[in-house]
């Protein structure tokens, strides 16, 4: 017997009575004998609670995680704190075992969840709507220039080459499939080259994509990025930091069209890269080209407040291959706990959050760069993540941090030739003074 | 169900009126019958130009969208804005609610429409 | 009355649901320019608050553990709790996508005994653990058939075949890839018509998109020869695996002669749904298209595990880093708690359910293909219905009961479809009460009738008015 299946021998062969079959086989003769799997599959024999547990906690415990080591690396994935509520919550199986609310009458937790979920997204971004989820930053951010090409009629999107770079690869399949053009804008500085990007915007531009703070860290001056592509009717699309919109200008400020960014600081733990959470809020005017599940507010036949899907006639179901996106399956789980955590660390929580990450990573690079043998690589505002230069091998510098009960920051020269021996660090509120300190010491005791 | 004399009629459930050389488009009494509740349209700009054939916009109802095919080839002359805001006019008054005028190139293109009977019998054979 | 309150409205200043250490450093001034005018609207509530707050909403919502969810096509099946520990493990949980493989060799080597496992159960050669729900899946199977084809110099190539009972996914991929996308019809069988099928092939097909059981849960009986005939004419097939519940452990997309497919790691191996996602679809590929799987790949080298790269061919990335991994972690432990034998009994059990349902329920509603089913089957509408009542009346009645409804209206083919998958977590009793429900409604439709009309009204919310939801949206909750 398994436990996950309840069918005992009797209750079988009762079911094949009924059916008036000998056996089970009988029920798979539409399959030809030719494809049939004769041998039974080559993999290993059941196994009991015990035993399954006992084989992941092995794989699990040859992994470094958080909870024993400092986790200065950031670059996308972010190490923030998750208060208990999150987890215990997420963890209702109402919620979690549910399927997409099909049937809103029966649904009416996750729907209005996801409502107030879009809800907090608009707070926090300034826009106007908000959609469900998309899987991840990355690919939310391709989404927003697919949407780009389809709402100007334009096939051509220009991107900073300031954008993350796994935001990018993903950028650049998408839309290399599609056959979308896409145009990288060099960094200058640390930041977005304003000039050749103010050159190659065009009336053939789609969209511009900028992401702040950006890869490095940086936070970019988006003024004269917005006039381009106003001045020639393209879409401003904005990558975000939720975070760091507890304090920074939103992109509404910035008069951006689309915001899009990954959820994962929003509650989600950084889980090897997945599940995070995508998300992407617009301008109204462009709600109808939004990819993804939308919720919204109702009343039932007794006037009673109710939560349903709308605006469906977008999605995939109703418009096969005319729809805006082939998404079906979301991170709604994400999308909730990203809920949970908004509503737990709140209006006030959401700054102080983003104020220690700012307090705490500029205290963490004045300390770093002290002795003058570290230097910021560029000299602009950055906000809990900053680029570090020396003399030494990131390498050199990794595996002594790590001897130390530290994960360093991620070398950047993979990703940028020109940085050598350039290391991004990351510092969040969950840094203490102490572990900076440590890290501090270490990097200064290196030869 | 309404098949109003007059007009003419499309395959894809518009009916078009001639006014000289404009044509009023919008789409049939059927048609918003099988769609159910319109809550959205989407209309051309006045001044594009279209063929016989081409999709000039959408209509859509909570569950369904379908394309409205310009019977006749022109250029838009004018849109009817108040449809939408007020989507739901299309169920309440679909021979009302023209959706475009359109300024007609080719008026032997109306011979291939049907007639108000032709149409009638059209629908029948559909069900 | 239930609990009608949204977390806003909860809200009163000086309320606090959250606490964090002291500042331990020194404050850095902030330059005015760069900060946002007023403070992001979210709620100021207790801890208590927000813990009452969704459990209530939690408490309004139909789930897998409360009862059947008989979704056809979806495969809501129970999701062990193990599962869930598992995936919850520190070492899982709590690791950084970017932190030096030396320090995620246990994560580099699940993905990779994963890729293992699922190449046997499927008989491809090399799956991706990347793409994050089947769509997503769908997507990347479809590059890899559009990026082979390039490879090879064929450029004409610009056409996907889709059969009429196909997911809406279906097409949305194909046509997110850049492809036009052909309909072919179903026979009377409820299987692709051959005739229809052949007329659609040609020197532009790039494939053919196929689920098998297809949407009916019938297994397509010719599919040797339909992979036989789009191969000849060059294109590939792409086996869609929402249905892989009705035969894992009896026959696989790579015997069947499948090229490149996907699996939905939450429906069939057990992966929670979420209300929505994640989910995960892994994409398998026969040896031929090895080298256009997106990067990186977890390779092996002296016992260690490291990410390849360096792979010229590859598609690229669709998604950050490898894939949704929590969810990766779960469907693992599922495989190694069920065994070869396990999932064997998981896709008979599935069937047998699925059969004895057909069976009970023919009797009074329409059964349009009228055969041995796989995992699922599809109604059509009750065969004594005066009143013309409809499947949406019929699942918003079965509320009432307090079971969730089956997949409704899909697939397009079957007027009024109702579309039944009862999966094998469910026992006997648990059939016999859904099938006692739906006889019971069935009488209801011809002497009650007005209780369908009015259903449902036993839920948190009755009947919802779709039709203003659409017209005047309302999308935040200060619109």
């Amino acid at each position: 017997m398994f436990p996950y299946v309840p069918a005992t021998d009797s209750d079988k062969r009762y079911m094949l009575d009924k059916l008036g079959l000998d056996d089970i086989e009988d029920l798979f003769k539409d399959i030809p004998d030719n494809i049939r799997l004769k041998t039974g599959l080559k993999l290993d024999q059941p196994k009991a609670e015990l035993e399954v547990m006992s084989s992941l906690k092995e794989l699990a415990d040859q992994n470094l995680d958080a909870s024993k080591a400092a986790v200065f690396l950031g670059a996308g994935a972010y190490d923030h704190y998750i208060p208990s509520v999150v987890k215990h919550l997420v963890s209702r199986s109402e919620f979690y075992t549910a399927y997409t609310p099909y049937q809103p009458e029966i649904s009416q937790g996750t729907l209005q969840a996801i409502f107030e979920y879009q809800s907090m997204i608009c707070a926090l971004t300034g826009m106007d709507v908000s959609n469900a989820s998309l899987y991840d930053g990355a690919s939310a951010l391709a989404e927003a220039a697919l949407m780009a090409a389809d709402a100007t009629g334009r096939n051509k999107v220009l991107v900073s080459a300031t954008v993350n770079p796994e935001s990018l690869r993903v950028l650049k399949t998408y839309l290399n499939t599609k056959g979308i053009e896409l145009m990288i804008i060099p960094m200058h500085d640390g930041v977005t080259d304003t000039e050749v990007l103010k050159d190659k915007a065009g009336s053939d531009t789609a969209a511009i994509l900028i992401q702040s703070p950006n890869f490095l860290g940086y936070i970019e001056d988006l003024s004269e990025a917005e006039k381009a592509a106003h001045e020639h009717k393209a879409l401003f699309v904005i990558s975000v930091d939720p975070i760091s919109l507890g304090i920074l200008r939103t992109p509404a400020e910035w008069n951006a069209d689309i915001a899009v960014g990954e959820g994962q600081s929003l509650g989600s733990p950084m889980s090897f890269g997945g599940p995070g959470l995508g998300f992407m809020a617009c301008k109204s005017a462009l709600v109808r080209r939004m990819p993804g599940r939308i919720i919204g507010q109702t009343r039932d036949i007794n006037g009673k407040r109710g939560f349903v899907s709308t605006l469906q006639t977008r999605e995939q179901h109703i418009r096969r291959d005319k729809a805006t996106s082939n998404i079906c399956s979301n991170q709604a789980l994400n999308a909730l706990a990203a809920c949970i955590y908004l509503s737990t660390v709140g209006r006030e929580g959401i700054k102080e959050i983003a104020l220690q990450c700012w307090h705490k990573a500029h205290y963490a690079a004045s300390a770093m760069t002290r002795t003058g043998r570290f230097s910021l690589a560029f000299d602009q505002p950055f906000f809990m993540e900053f680029p570090i230069t020396s003399d030494l091998d990131p390498d050199v510098i990794q595996s002594s941090l790590l001897k130390n009960g530290i994960i360093g920051g991620l070398s950047l020269e993979k990703y940028y030739p020109e940085l050598k021996n350039t290391i991004l660090y990351c510092v969040t509120e969950k840094r203490t003074r102490l572990e900076i300190d440590t890290l501090c010491s270490v990097l200064e005791g290196l030869k | 169900m309404t098949i109003l004399e007059g007009l003419y009629y499309s395959k894809d459930h518009e009916w078009v009126k001639l006014e000289g050389d404009k044509a009023y488009i919008g789409i049939t009494d059927q048609a918003q019958l099988e769609l159910g509740d319109v809550v959205f349209l989407e209309l051309p700009e006045p001044g594009d130009e279209f063929s016989a054939g081409d999709s000039i916009g959408v209509v859509e109802s909570v569950k369904a969208a379908s394309d409205i095919y310009t019977p006749v080839s022109g250029r838009v002359v004018e849109v009817n804005a108040e449809l939408t805001s007020n989507p739901e006019r299309v169920n309440e008054d679909p021979y009302g609610s023209w959706m475009v005028v359109m300024e007609i190139a080719d008026h032997a293109e109306l011979d291939d429409l049907m007639s108000p009977e032709d149409y009638k019998a059209y629908c029948g054979q559909e069900e | 009355m239930s609990y009608d309150r949204l977390i806003i409205e909860c809200s009163k200043k000086g309320r606090r649901a959250y606490s964090l250490p002291r500042l331990d450093v020194p404050e850095t001034a902030l330059p005015d320019s760069l900060l946002r005018a007023e403070d992001a609207a979210l709620p100021e509530v207790s801890e208590v608050d927000v813990v009452r707050h969704f459990t209530n909403l939690s408490q309004k919502n139909y789930a897998v553990d409360i009862g059947m969810y008989p979704l056809g096509s979806c495969t809501m099946k129970y999701n062990p709790k193990l599962n869930e520990d598992a995936a919850s493990l520190p070492g899982f949980s709590d690791i950084h996508p970017l932190q030096p493989e030396s320090t995620v060799q246990g994560a580099l080597k699940l993905m990779h005994e994963m890729e293992r496992m699922l190449c046997e159960i499927t008989g491809m050669s090399a799956f991706s653990l990347q793409p994050a729900a089947g769509a997503q899946g769908e997507a990347v199977g479809l590059m890899i058939i559009k990026a082979y084809h390039l490879h090879k110099g064929d450029e004409k190539r610009n056409r996907i075949i889709v059969p009429d009972t196909a997911h809406g996914t279906n097409p949305a991929s194909a046509s997110m890839v850049g492809f036009k996308v052909t309909q072919v019809k179903s026979n009377e069988d409820g299987e692709i018509d051959l005739d229809d099928l052949k007329a659609a092939l040609g020197e532009d097909v790039a494939g053919l998109m196929l689920t098998n059981p297809n949407t009916l849960g019938l297994f397509e009986r010719n599919i040797e020869l339909i992979a036989k005939l789009v191969h000849d004419c060059g294109g590939l097939l792409y086996y869609d695996g929402a249905n892989a519940n009705a035969i894992i452990g009896k026959a696989r997309p790579g015997d069947m002669g499948f090229d490149v497919m996907h699996l939905n790691l939450h429906k069939t191996f057990s992966t929670p749904h979420g209300g929505g996602g994640p989910g995960s679809g892994p994409v398998g590929v026969v040896e031929k298209l090895k080298d256009f799987l997106p990067v990186p790949v977890v390779s092996k080298s002296n016992d260690k595990y490291y990410l390849d790269w360096d792979r010229p061919l590859s598609i690229g990335k669709v998604k950050a880093h490898y894939g949704n991994f929590g969810v990766v972690v779960r469907a693992y432990a599922y495989i190694l708690s069920m065994g070869a034998e396990g999932l064997q009994k998981v896709s008979e059990t599935a069937v047998l359910n699925a059969n004895y349902m057909m069976h009970a329920l023919k009797d009074l509603y329409e059964l349009p293909y009228d055969r041995t089913c796989m995992h699922e089957f599809v109604l059509s509408r009750l065969k004594d219905n005066p009143e013309n009542i409809t499947t949406k009346q019929i699942a918003k009645r079965l509320l009432d009961y307090g079971l969730h409804p089956p997949t409704t209206y899909f697939p397009l083919i079957v007027r009024e479809a109702l579309m039944i998958e009862p999966t094998e977590s469910e026992s006997i009793e648990s059939l016999d009460r859904y099938i006692d429900a739906l006889i019971s409604i069935a009488h209801e439709t011809v002497e009650a009738p007005e209780l369908l009309k009015e259903a449902p009204h036993d839920t948190p919310v009755r009947l919802l008015d779709e039709v203003s939801a659409a017209r005047t949206p309302v999308l935040k909750w200060n619109d």
